[in-house]
């Protein structure tokens, strides 16, 4: 007797344990259908930035690593994939239309790969999960941490985007390439049965990442990513090697940040080195901190909820943004420092209901019914008896 | 021979803005452990206040002192940044102490607000803003005494801000409607600061031609550098820093105020962002994005030169200058013109200035394997080293 076929087995039950899952489907199905194509798209968009956001709640919420580096790892998957969009959309023996305005005559040499769809497909996350891993290794291995992690990962930043930058007859420089006039089995990248679908994929791996992540950090490996965070001399003195860990983390978190690039390329259309910009990349963090870091649902919900209400924000208010966007760092490093689901999950909206006068009804100890440590410990141990439980009944555990 | 005095020139001269720019921030970062996102915009601050300077006395009572505005811009800078920073050492990062990475998304929140406020200010936008901090300090007089007693007096708390907030706004809408106070002060754009004319021309030596706003702009680096080793080397309240940058608890312990030092080095190095503010006007226009231009190579400064002493930054600072300008100007093959094929080619590659810059930042990376701390790290034991 399992405890999923246990609460499976009444349909009401059934719906309680699932009805966030069948609402997400619901909507993922639905709303293609309703919502205009320029909306969707942004959506999607928005959708395929939670993958990012994912990566950075890993290295920032459980290990503790701020990187203001992400954007180089978003660039280089979106890079990936449209090096091989522009390639795809040409005749045999033609050039990108770009290398003709810089005289160049050969295709250079690692464009070619690109030529491959298989490849591409890989590159997307490999290349930035080795750039990530490279980097994350030569940086950990002397302990470089702190804020000295930062600074590092946003001078890595600025040389890419530099590099980037002023290579015009590599990769068009400043320009960027466009990928939304090219061609993809047969129809165009940016007409709208086409976005459709890439928003269905994007969810689907917004869900995949999310499950990547929630897998990751719930088993000995995420305890040893907390251990890293919370006191890694300590670590290293019990006999681990934290290096490893943060490098392994680091590169995971480099190609999600190359998946989503690629997902927000193909649906915005172009990729440019404004993907490397220094305030991207920290923004990528804001998105985390106010949904909820050591969330991973709050990552998620942080990057889609924000952009939304940036592009919303721009498009009425445009110079209220970067004050309302400065105000939200503000806020919610001195406010709210474990973001608006962490907040809700240690009961802050009952915290405002007793200041208001209605306390919630409470059993014997209404202090220990209260106190939201000892309840936020009262779910662990629940959520592990489960997973423990049905762990060794059922391979996978509960979603 | 010319070849080598000009490039030393002029990586003195990149150099020297640099460490002013760095200055600043070396101090607050070895004492605090703070990273301060936001010294960019104290820059930018500076930039601006030497703006304001040059037009108050282009005309006006005071026109006689026009040739000089830039040395009467210099202590004004100097106190336009340290307020602010001293404002956003009160506010903001005292609630962070300890929590360095928090701190740093914080003082980047602060530089997207100074940089939209300067892009927005109007005299509207500014009474408005007036009020609403007015109100906001003055709520907990203006609201029944009792209210605070209540178990709601928190939210009452944010609650006021809010409403303050709204006021505020609201008059400076209001306030907009008038043509002549919805008028932005500086707008998105740049803006230009005129060298005066001590400062237009050049001096030759010995073939080399230097330009005298960079001359003035080394010398003002020499000043300041000085100025601030006397600080911290002679004067008690350097003393103090000093001692709280190498041991917190202790010098708490031997009595000295941490809080205040803490105030006071965030004031000087806030202040020191702005007089590099004042030598960056010197160098072109200016805008609201000026301290983006600036921070990471401040920061590549600081982690290179190591925390806690002086020297680290000015050697750091001459080093990533003089260097950037070899590479970034292709003087080396001036230098030598025989050069192997192959490094010619590279040489070639990362000679513009954007490319320089990359070249120097994989070879401090490259250089941070194998000294980690920095060229001068600060000796000692500590728990995580």
């Amino acid at each position: 007797m399992t405890i999923t076929s246990n609460t499976a087995a009444t349909p009401a039950a059934f719906l309680r344990r699932w009805w966030p899952w069948i609402a997400i489907i619901a909507a993922a199905l639905i709303l293609p259908f309703i919502l205009p194509p320029f909306r969707l798209n942004l959506l999607g968009r928005f959708l395929s930035l939670g993958i990012v956001a994912l990566g950075i709640d890993l290295i920032w919420g459980y290990t503790g690593l701020l990187s203001l580096g992400q954007g180089i790892f978003f660039a280089l998957g979106g890079y990936a994939i449209a090096m091989y969009l522009q390639l795809d959309s040409l005749e045999p023996g033609q050039l990108p239309e770009f290398f003709s305005l810089y005289g160049v005559k050969a295709l250079p040499l690692f464009w070619q790969p690109f030529n491959s769809a298989w490849f591409t497909l890989v590159a997307i996350w490999v290349i930035p999960a080795l750039v990530a891993g490279l980097l994350g290794y030569l940086v950990f291995r002397n302990r470089i941490k702190g804020v000295y992690f930062s600074i590092l990962t946003q001078a890595a930043l600025l040389v890419f985007f530099n590099f980037f930058n002023g290579q015009q007859k590599l990769i068009n420089g400043t320009n960027g390439l466009k990928t939304d006039t090219a061609s993809f089995f047969g129809q165009m990248v940016g007409s709208d049965a086409m976005q459709r679908n890439l928003f269905w994929i994007t969810v689907l791996l917004v869900i995949a990442a999310w499950y990547l992540c929630r897998w990751l950090t719930s088993g000995r490996f995420g305890d040893a990513l907390i251990a890293v965070r919370d006191d890694e001399p300590r670590l290293r003195f019990t006999g681990y090697n934290p290096t490893a860990f943060k490098t392994v983390v680091f590169t995971i978190a480099g190609a999600l940040a190359g998946i989503s690039g690629a997902l927000y390329t193909v649906q915005s259309g172009i990729v440019s080195p404004q993907f490397m910009a220094v305030p991207f990349s920290i923004e990528m963090v804001i998105w985390v901190a106010v949904g909820g870091r050591g969330t991973l649902i709050g990552a998620v919900l942080g990057a889609v909820l924000i952009n939304y209400a940036k592009s919303l924000i721009s498009e009425q208010l445009p110079e209220t943004w970067l004050f309302i966007q400065g105000g939200l760092f503000l806020l919610v490093v001195t406010a709210l420092p474990d973001g608006v689901v962490g907040w809700w999950r240690q009961g802050g909206p009952g915290r405002i209901l007793a200041m208001l006068g209605s306390s919630p009804a409470t059993a014997t100890y209404p202090g220990l019914d209260q106190d939201p440590e000892a309840q936020a410990e009262k779910r662990a141990i629940e959520s592990r008896a489960q997973a423990l439980e049905s762990g060794a009944s059922q391979p996978g555990g509960e979603p | 021979m010319t070849v080598l005095l000009d490039t030393l020139f002029n990586g003195l001269a990149i150099g020297s803005v640099l460490m002013l720019a760095a200055l600043g921030l070396a101090v607050v970062f070895g004492l605090m452990g703070v990273i301060n996102m936001a010294h960019g915009e104290l820059m930018m601050l500076g930039a601006y206040t030497t703006f304001v300077v040059q037009n108050l006395l282009k005309n006006g009572p005071l026109e006689g002192l026009f040739p000089a505005y830039i040395l009467v811009s210099i202590p004004l800078a100097f106190l336009v940044s340290g307020l602010a920073g001293l404002l956003l050492e009160k506010t903001v990062i005292r609630r962070l102490y300890g929590r360095p990475l928090e701190t740093l998304l914080a003082t980047w929140g602060v530089s997207l607000i100074l940089q939209q406020f300067v892009r927005s200010v109007s005299s509207a936008f500014f009474i408005g803003l007036l009020a609403a901090v007015v109100l906001g300090l003055l709520a907990p007089r203006l609201l029944p005494a009792a209210w605070w007693r209540q178990r709601w007096s928190p939210l009452l708390g944010v609650g006021s801000w809010v409403g303050a907030g709204a006021i505020g706004i609201g008059l400076a809408s209001a306030l907009g409607n008038e043509r002549s106070l919805d008028q932005p002060w500086f707008s998105a754009r740049n803006i230009d600061v005129t060298a005066p004319e001590w400062l237009r021309g050049s001096i030759d030596v010995a073939g080399v031609t230097m330009p005298t706003a960079r001359l003035f702009i080394i010398a003002l680096t020499v000043v300041a550098l000085v100025a601030v080793h006397w600080f911290l080397q002679k004067s008690v309240w350097g003393i103090r820093i000093r001692a709280v940058t190498q041991n917190r608890p202790m010098s708490s312990c031997l009595g000295i105020p941490t809080e205040k030092v803490d105030a006071l080095t965030f004031l000087v190095g806030s202040g020191l962002a702005g007089v590099a503010g004042v030598a960056v006007t010197l160098l072109g226009s200016v805008g609201p994005n000026l301290g983006g231009n600036y921070i990471v190579d401040c920061f590549m400064v600081v982690v290179l030169g190591g925390v806690g002493k002086l020297l680290g930054t000015v050697v750091a600072a001459l080093g990533i200058g003089v260097l950037s300008y070899i590479l970034g100007s292709g003087s080396l093959l001036l230098l030598w013109p025989q050069m192997p094929a192959g490094l010619n080619e590279t040489i070639t590659f990362f000679a513009t200035t954007s490319m320089a810059k990359v070249l120097v930042f994989i070879l401090i990376v490259v250089f941070l394997q194998f000294r980690p701390a920095g060229l001068f790290p600060q000796k000692g034991r500590m728990v995580e080293a």
